[in-house]
């Protein structure tokens, strides 16, 4: 296979400009989706059958109680329905679910990981693939999406403890962003030859005149929410390595777009909502600068790995899918791990050892490149709090985030926020390399057993959902502590968010003066880019070292 | 009597006219000549500090500072691991972490050692002083000083320290207050106004005055002085206590890092020994902000100090850092005390000479500090070419009917009687009647420059006289203005840069205010302010959400001083004002105010450039030590080790020993605080994170790659 960097610099550029493009309007929609005061007729119905009194604005901790109480509903429903499967119908003759397993999925896609411990097409029937996978994918979306809008509000809100209602904000997420763009994904997606039917199995005959059995279904429905809520649960065991989910380069680029597009136009709802774009500009900035400094690392990696002896012995084919070529699978391995997608459309196991690193490290900076729904906002305004703190110091000012003040309690959340997925990772990844009977479960040996079960914890805790393929991982032992991963990699982050949006919110706004430290421009831009590429080296070189470094850097 | 053209005394301006504005001899940005100078950072003052270095190093001390109790408790561990396991590279990065804690705690030291010797000497003034107490019945007591009481009558006369803060209810003194302000011209205190506070351990020089202490026994200023030059009043601000979570936050990333690194790679089957673990835990951890955190706060405390101004916390002199508005009494801050004449305008057929020479005349026995700046600038005038340098004594003894004629509400002019000749100057009104009177007439044209002086918000006075003819003419217009100190508009200039807005406060009507504000170039003004109108405004800058920061002496000041965000009392001001501020400013000099933000700033920018400069310094650490740690296992690491360091015991003792060194070095930084520059805030911080963002990222590359040069030599470890 060849490499052509003439074909990562054109796929690049015709993301960039598509999504350059749709960034704006996409901004100023939801900008109105979360600040119209109108319900619709049948939101308003809806409203009435859940009990949702939808004029009344919740507190911090009442909303995220909220969020809370919904998750921990959905995780408990879809495990119990997974475990009944063989007496539920649509189980395409399926039994019920492993309970190690379905606890594990029930977790992951809840938590919009989305990390897979099993084979679909050999697990779960079309009822749980359509009725419980694929709603979560837009519920667990939406979630990340509006704590994000909680966060934005706290920001702008003045002498108030409100940030806007739960059910109202889930709801609007769901039917008024996701849905749409979600139907209107399928159907180019199906247009791009992504199959969408009911046929529980599809019976092809090969040249050979032998026959297969392929199983299809509703793919491109799934798919189109799969990307656009940055879930990545592929229909099929190999996501979109699978010609049914992804048929050509078209398609491929068209779910990298998709990936990225949501978390990109949410900086333009955040400039818009706080009433100055420049800060929406320079979060969509340094969400760029990252995304395409990672897309051109990744490239080179794969590149230069094809460059040594291993391609002469056809190396960099191994993983790789001839449909779809280097150039795409690089583009979309980096796009899927600074997201916190993790469908996957190359085996990342089989990445050369510095692009998986790359993988690795995408996922570490916090997934804020643009990240996920909503969480990737989120990450990268706590990581300019954090900037700005530091900026405030330097030039002698009690710091202040968009006219508000920078004190203790804002630095306590703030803190412990970039605390959680480094000591998630690290601690469980420590803890497992003590167990050998838990490292056996990758039985690569050597660095790349290390950096299998490293990979596992940093997508589990960041709530990527991307593998290194060669580790089991529905045994008892990982599958619970990627589900502890996930669980605390996803709700105390959302917990301490909600909590410093509420501080927020309480504070008076200060006006903006000479002696402002400005949260836009380049200057601060390039130290909210330091602030998170040094803290992210800083917790995670040692570990990177002794998996794809040390297995990469070869004398 | 001569009088100098020079501007008056401070002292004797004080004693002359006591209207309550300080004196205003000094320009600002003037530094004073009798500001303590802080020691200097040598062998003595190390010397000094180490004992109490040593004594920082107790537990209970340490765990005030989460980030050394760190580093404590890993040398306390390699300690142990060495004398069950001892080998030299042990023994040495042992004793690097020991000295790392050490250099911390010395850093400490010295900042407040530098106080030390100015709390030595402030207890020194206070020490044996007797009171005689006045009691009920009329008769006096002797007892010592620090038995007062609240309300006590004490006496006290020429000679006597005053032996505790007080107000003056009779009498007058002057007072040598050299002890706490460091100024040895002595000062008027009198009963009633706004001169009435005096303060233990000053010393009374003449007369007698009766005091009724204010201050609590140990609560006096001079107490709280000691405490603050001695640092034993610091409270965290909430400044600190934020980047304290930051630093202890990232200890705790480095923690979780060093802990699962050993599980980690013991898989390659490289585990570090403990040793070198730990001295990755104290490289990597903020040890250097860690460090000198301390010390920057004393020593910031210590500026002000310097400056001669008391902070009660050191959260007030944080504030001074934060504050957008800056309330400014016009009289005395911006302008002048008085207004000071500022041109001659002889009446149309009347010479120049003629005008200067009668408006100079007028204004001989004129002690007012008006009738004074006409003589000086009819002086000033003359020495550019006419001579009429006459004193009053040379002018009794060649005209012996002189006679003096004071000015009176009743007259409203004031001038000489020189035999038959009269000369007056006055309010326009007066003037023109004593002309009209005396069958003389307004000329036109001095009444329309009357108008333009006023329309321009000075204080127009005419100048007539009555010849032994009979001939009574006005000679012409003298202009009374507000000058604006110079160098103020530079500073308010100085001020908007760094997005700081000042209001002028003044009783004067609103035309004269307004071109007084323009002429200072001020942003804001208050006409005809009365200390409500103060609070209002203080009240209305705070809901907008701005940090407001005001001086006062008054005792109707105290109100508003207690609302201000900052608020500054002058020494000289009553005990009332000094109790509702937050900073007492010894030189009573109402510009401080400009300084004290300076060194609010300085301190945060101190404290988070090496917050920086500490963070950014770990990149090149991990680059010493994790291919020291790796290359034996994986061969390929060794292209890390970018810097070419020796041997592995020697990247990792180089990266040890520039972690403590660098606490060392910089340590007169911490003291001296990094240089602050009235920039904007975009200018401050591209320039800092040049400095020390870049700076620190670039220095230990540097450092330790010297350092691994030297330690490469020693055998056994190069």
């Amino acid at each position: 296979m060849v490499f052509s960097a003439a074909s990562v610099i054109t796929q690049i550029a015709v993301l960039l400009v598509a999504l350059f493009l749709v960034h704006k309007p996409l901004g100023i929609y939801m900008d109105k989706v979360f600040t119209g005061s109108r319900s619709s007729k049948p939101e308003r119905v809806f409203y009435r059958l859940a009990g949702v009194d939808a004029g009344t604005e919740q507190s911090w901790s009442v909303y995220l109680r909220s969020v809370l109480a919904f998750s921990a509903v959905s995780i408990l429903v879809i495990f119990a329905l997974q475990r009944l499967q063989g007496v539920l119908p649509g189980s395409n003759g399926l039994p019920g679910v492993d309970p190690w397993v379905a606890m594990n999925t029930a977790i992951s896609f809840v938590t919009n990981t989305n990390w897979q411990t099993y084979a679909p097409e050999a697990t779960v029937g079309i009822f749980v693939q359509m009725c419980l996978l694929a709603v979560q994918n837009f519920l667990s979306a939406a979630v990340g999406i509006v704590v994000a809008i909680a966060l934005i509000r706290g920001i702008v809100r003045a002498g108030t403890d409100r940030l806007g209602n739960f059910w109202v904000d889930v709801t609007r997420a769901s039917f008024r962003l996701l849905l749409p763009l979600a139907a209107v994904a399928a159907i180019a997606l199906v247009i791009g030859g992504v199959v969408q039917n009911f046929w529980s199995t599809d019976v092809t005959n090969q040249a050979a005149g032998v026959s297969q059995v392929i199983p299809g279904g509703p793919v491109a429905s799934q798919e189109a929410i799969k990307v656009l809520g940055t879930n990545g649960g592929g229909y099929f065991n190999a996501n979109s390595a699978h010609p049914f989910e992804n048929p050509n380069v078209f398609t491929s680029l068209f779910q990298v777009f998709l990936i990225l597009l949501i978390p990109s136009a949410l900086p333009y709802t955040y400039g818009r909502m706080v009433g100055d774009q420049c800060q929406g500009f320079t979060v969509a900035g340094v969400m760029g600068a990252l995304w395409l400094a990672s897309t051109a690392l990744m490239a080179w990696a794969v590149a230069s790995a094809q460059g040594t002896a291993t391609t002469a012995a056809g190396g960099l084919g191994e993983g790789f899918e001839q449909r779809l070529g280097p150039a795409a699978s690089s583009i979309f391995a980096a796009s899927t791990t600074l997201t916190s997608t993790g469908a996957v459309n190359v085996a990342h196991d089989s990445l050369p050892p510095l692009a998986g690193g790359v993988a690795m490290l995408n996922m570490m900076l916090g997934e804020v490149a643009p990240g996920g729904t909503g969480s990737g906002l989120y990450g990268m305004l706590v990581l300019a709090i954090i900037a700005v703190f530091i900026a405030g110091l330097m030039v002698g000012r009690t710091p202040e985030f968009v006219g508000k003040k920078i004190g203790p309690r804002e630095m306590k959340l703030a803190a412990l926020y970039i605390l959680v997925t480094p000591t998630l990772v690290l601690v469980f990844a420590g803890i497992t390399a003590l167990l050998p009977d838990a490292m056996a479960n990758a039985p690569a040996g050597g660095p790349h057993q290390f950096s299998e079960m490293l990979y596992a914890f940093t997508s589990g805790a960041n709530n990527n959902g991307s593998a290194f393929g060669g580790i089991t991982s529905s045994g008892p032992y990982v599958s619970a502590a990627l589900g502890v991963a996930m669980l605390l990699g996803r709700f105390l982050p959302i917990a301490l968010v909600l909590a410093l949006a509420g501080s927020l919110a309480r504070q008076r706004k200060i006006p903006v003066s000479a002696g402002t430290v400005p949260t836009h421009g380049a200057l601060f831009g390039s130290l909210l880019l330091s602030v998170t590429v040094i803290m992210t080296a800083l917790s995670y070189f040692p570990a990177l070292a002794l998996g794809p470094l040390a297995e990469g850097l070869i004398q | 009597m001569t009088r100098s053209s020079s501007a008056p005394a401070a002292d004797t301006s004080a004693l002359t006219y006591g209207d309550g504005n300080p004196p205003q001899t000094r320009t600002p940005g003037e530094h004073k000549h009798h500001t303590k100078a802080p020691a200097k950072l040598n062998a003595a003052t190390i010397n000094a500090a180490l004992p109490v270095a040593f004594a920082k190093l107790h537990p209970r001390q340490m765990v005030h500072s989460p980030v050394m109790f760190v580093v404590l408790v890993g040398a306390a561990a390699c300690t142990i691991i060495c004398l069950f396991k001892p080998a030299v590279f042990g023994i040495v990065v042992t004793a690097w972490l020991w000295l790392t804690v050490l250099f911390g705690t010395l850093s400490e030291a010295i900042a407040e050692g530098r106080g030390k010797a100015q709390a030595d000497s402030l207890r020194a003034s206070r020490k044996g002083v007797m009171a005689r107490v006045r009691l009920e019945d009329g008769s006096e007591k002797e007892i010592p000083g620090t038995d007062l009481k609240l309300n006590d009558l004490v006496i006290c006369e020429a000679g006597d320290v005053i032996p505790s803060d007080g107000e003056i209810i009779e009498g007058l003194a002057s007072v040598d207050e050299s002890t706490i302000t460091g100024e040895s011209a002595p000062v008027i205190r009198e009963s009633g106004g706004d001169r009435s506070s005096v303060t233990g351990g000053t010393k009374v020089l003449s007369d007698r005055i009766l005091v009724r202490i204010t201050a609590e026994p140990g609560a006096t200023f001079i107490d709280r002085m000691i405490k603050l030059v001695e640092g034993a009043v610091r409270q965290k601000t909430p400044n600190e206590i934020a980047l304290h979570v930051l630093l202890v936050s990232l200890t705790i990333v480095f923690l979780v890092v060093t802990m699962t690194l050993a599980p980690i790679a013991s898989l390659a089957g490289a585990t570090p020994s403990p040793i070198v673990l730990v001295a990755l835990l104290v490289c990597l951890i903020p040890t250097t902000i860690g460090a000198l955190v301390p010390a920057i706060g004393i020593a910031g405390m210590d500026r002000l100090v310097q400056h001669n101004v008391l902070a009660t916390s050191g959260r007030a002199v944080e504030t001074a850092g934060d504050i957008t508005t800056l309330l400014l009494d016009k009289t005395g801050t911006i302008t002048y005390g008085n207004r000071r004449a500022v041109g001659f305008y002889p009446a149309a057929g009347i010479g120049q000479d003629q005008l200067v020479t009668a408006a100079r005349l007028s204004s001989l026995a004129d002690e007012t500090p008006e009738g004074r700046s006409i003589v000086e600038l009819a002086d000033h005038d003359s020495s550019n070419g006419s001579s009429n340098s006459t004193s009053l004594e040379g002018l009794s003894s060649t005209t012996p009917d002189l006679a003096i004629v004071e000015f009176t509400a009743m007259t409203r002019m004031s001038g000489l009687d020189l035999g038959g000749r009269r000369i007056r100057k006055g309010a326009a009104a007066a003037v023109e009647r004593f002309v009209t009177e005396a069958g003389g007439t307004m000329p036109a044209d001095v009444q329309q420059r009357v108008q333009e002086i006023s329309a321009q918000g000075g204080t127009p006075l005419l100048v007539a006289e009555h010849t032994h003819d009979g001939d009574a003419r006005v000679l012409g217009t003298v202009h009374l203005a507000d000058v604006v100190k110079p160098g103020m508009r530079a500073r308010f200039e100085e001020l908007r840069k760094i997005g700081i807005r000042t209001v002028m406060i003044t009783g004067d009507n609103p035309v004269t205010a307004k071109a007084i504000a323009a002429e200072a170039g001020v942003d804001d003004f208050l006409a005809e302010a009365t200390p409500e109108d103060k609070m209002d405004v203080i009240r209305r800058e705070q809901g907008e959400g701005r940090l407001v920061a005001m001086t006062g002496d008054g005792t109707n000041d105290a109100p508003a001083l207690a609302a201000a965000d900052v608020g500054v009392a002058m020494n000289s001001g009553t005990p009332a004002a000094k109790e509702a501020a937050n900073m007492v400013d010894l030189d009573s000099d109402p510009t401080k105010l400009i300084n004290i933000v300076g060194i609010g700033k300085q301190l945060l920018i101190t404290r988070g450039a090496l917050t920086t400069f500490s963070v950014a310094n770990d990149v090149a650490k991990y680059f010493a030590i994790v291919p020291a740690l790796f290359t034996a296992a994986f061969p390929g690491l060794g292209m890390l080790n970018i810097m070419g360091l020796a041997t592995p015991a020697s990247a990792i003792l180089s990266a040890v020993i520039f972690n403590a060194l660098i606490i060392l070095a910089l340590v007169p930084l911490a003291l001296r605080g990094v240089k602050y520059r009235a920039v904007s805030a975009t200018q401050a911080l591209g320039r800092n994170l040049l400095l020390y963002g870049l700076g620190g990222l670039v220095a230990p590359f540097i450092g330790i790659k010297l350092l691994d040069l030297i330690i490469s030599l020693i055998p056994g470890i190069g």
